[in-house]
């Protein structure tokens, strides 16, 4: 199953590359309007990108007016990505999304670079969001952590249905000519190439402490990445950074990735999760 | 390399046939393949060889078979997008955003710098319109080839001292001189800018003030009316103050 990083699409402003994922997870919803941080807010480095947006988005109750069931139209599952800054407001928001059928799922934003983290610890927080809905739980998580695998367990006993590994990875970078910051908020989040051997870590780790789906994020671009990120225990795989330059990317990604899997004999993606584990690591003569 | 048609974008690899210098800036013509030009101060998505995200370029002329962008080699994207040369390949997206309106009465161009790129081909669609140029230096105004018959200054003359702002105006340029032919002429159109990593409303990067929000110039823009730019420069002006 092939969906798109959160933020990375706006699935009612290009609505035909939203309809090639086999779910569009939607930016994430506050419980009040943000407008998000001042300009400038994304900046290229060699090794990916930078971004702050800052969880600009209307908040849940023009969401859940004006924009959900324009989405439901799309035809795909969605998922609603929320995020808060207490587990009040993830309960909070879960219950609202709770009663629309047009809701697939929800992905709990815990790891946004951009904004002040939430108060409460990943156990209160997913546990808030549990008692509040019934809708499969992915818990998106932070590759900053120290023990990422540690935390995914958290969530699991929580009550999160799965994981989504990972967001961006806190970064900076500098004026060519100024030395300044070239985001307006110093630090952004980084994702794009820098990020695949990141969330291949993060995800392999993940895959040995928890029994959850795990949608693997973080610089896919081929068939190829999407395939490492599977077999080092990725149930889906999510695409972000790579949407900007290629809308297409979707419908290559997937073509790419079943061509990957004949090669090496296999027809489902299912059939490579977790192949990596499996392999011994040739040790040198 | 084509994007699926049923996206609505329209992306595909084109052939460059060929590069040459305008003054201080560089023109990169690249065969059409299947895009179609747009109108004039809608903008492209081109991916500079070995980079992570595309660069918006306006188009500045459209002959036929080919769509021709104007290049200022200012930073790495651009540098590497100059550095293309005939047979190179280059993934280029769109047309994509608002363009010029072309219904005016009494158009008059008016153009600064980098800023006479989208010009030349909105020119060729309006026919025989007056045009104003400004530039910073003697070597800058070589560029005005691209636009035979218009009315150069060059600093510290402005254009806005050159410019009837009884006519309808359609400008691109530097910020300051987008703000001062609005402040002359609040209804003139403007193309503004602003970095982006889509050009498609994915990415939010290119949000402007307009109206009293930060709005996604890709989706609102980059053509925009003189009143929205001066709220436009607020914002901007904080930002940098910040």
């Amino acid at each position: 199953m092939i969906l798109n990083g959160s933020g990375c699409l706006d699935a009612l402003a290009a609505p035909g590359v939203a309809r090639a994922l086999d779910a569009f997870v939607t930016k994430t919803v506050t419980p009040l309007p943000r407008e998000g941080n001042a300009p400038l807010r994304i900046a290229e480095t060699e090794v990916g990108m930078l971004n702050s947006i800052g969880l600009a988005n209307p908040g849940i109750d023009r969401f859940l007016a004006d924009l959900l069931p324009g989405l439901a139209r799309l035809g795909i599952p969605i998922w609603v990505s929320i995020g808060g800054f207490s587990a009040p407001d993830y309960e909070d928001l879960c219950q609202r999304l709770d009663g629309r059928v047009e809701v697939a799922a929800i992905e709990l934003n815990l790891s946004c670079p951009n904004v002040q983290a939430p108060d409460g610890g990943v156990t209160e927080l997913v546990a808030s969001a549990r008692a509040a809905t019934a809708k499969p739980l992915y818990a998106k998580l932070s590759p900053a952590l120290p023990d990422v695998a540690a935390v995914a367990l958290a969530a699991e006993r929580a009550g999160a249905d799965g994981l989504t590994l990972v967001n961006t990875i806190r970064g900076l970078s500098l004026d060519e000519e100024t030395l300044a910051p070239t985001l307006s908020t110093t630090t952004g989040g980084l994702s794009g190439p820098a990020l695949r051997p990141v969330a291949l870590a993060a995800v392999h780790a993940c895959y040995s402490a928890s029994t959850l789906p795990i949608v693997g994020v973080g610089g896919v671009e081929s068939g190829r990445h999407a395939l490492e990120l599977i077999a080092v225990g990725a149930s889906s795989v999510g695409i972000g950074t790579i949407l900007f330059r290629d809308p297409g990317a979707p419908a290559r990604v997937r073509a790419e990735l079943a061509s990957e899997l004949a090669a090496i004999g296999l027809s489902d993606p299912a059939e490579a999760r977790g192949l990596a584990r499996a392999q011994v690591a040739l040790l040198p003569v | 390399m084509r994007c699926p048609s049923r996206s609505g974008l329209r992306r595909e690899r084109l052939s460059v046939t060929g590069a040459g210098p305008v003054g201080p800036y560089r023109l990169v013509r690249v065969g059409r393949g299947d895009l179609d030009p747009g109108e004039p101060g809608q903008f492209f998505m081109l991916t500079p060889p070995g980079h992570v995200l595309p660069r918006p370029m306006s188009l500045c002329l459209a002959p036929p078979g080919e769509l021709a962008f104007l290049i200022d080699p200012v930073g790495k994207g651009t540098r590497a997008l100059a550095a293309l040369g005939e047979g190179d390949e280059v993934d280029v997206l769109g047309p994509l955003g608002r363009g010029y309106r072309l219904d005016v009465g009494r158009p008059l161009l008016v153009g600064g710098g980098i800023g006479i790129a989208p010009l030349p081909y909105l020119a060729a669609r309006l026919g025989d319109a007056p045009i104003v140029l400004g530039f910073r230096s003697e070597r800058h105004a070589k560029a005005a080839a691209l636009l035979p018959g218009a009315q150069i200054v060059v600093d510290p003359v402005l254009v806005t001292e050159a410019l009837d702002p009884s006519r309808d105006l359609l400008a691109c340029g530097p910020e300051p001189m987008l703000r001062a032919v609005a402040r002359i002429a609040p209804e003139a159109q403007v193309a503004w800018e602003a970095p982006m990593a889509c050009g498609f409303g994915a990415c939010y990067g290119c949000v402007v003030e307009l109206g009293g929000h930060l709005r996604r110039l890709c989706l609102d823009g980059p053509v925009l009316a003189g009143h929205e730019v001066l709220a436009a420069s607020d914002v901007s002006e904080r930002a940098a103050a910040a």
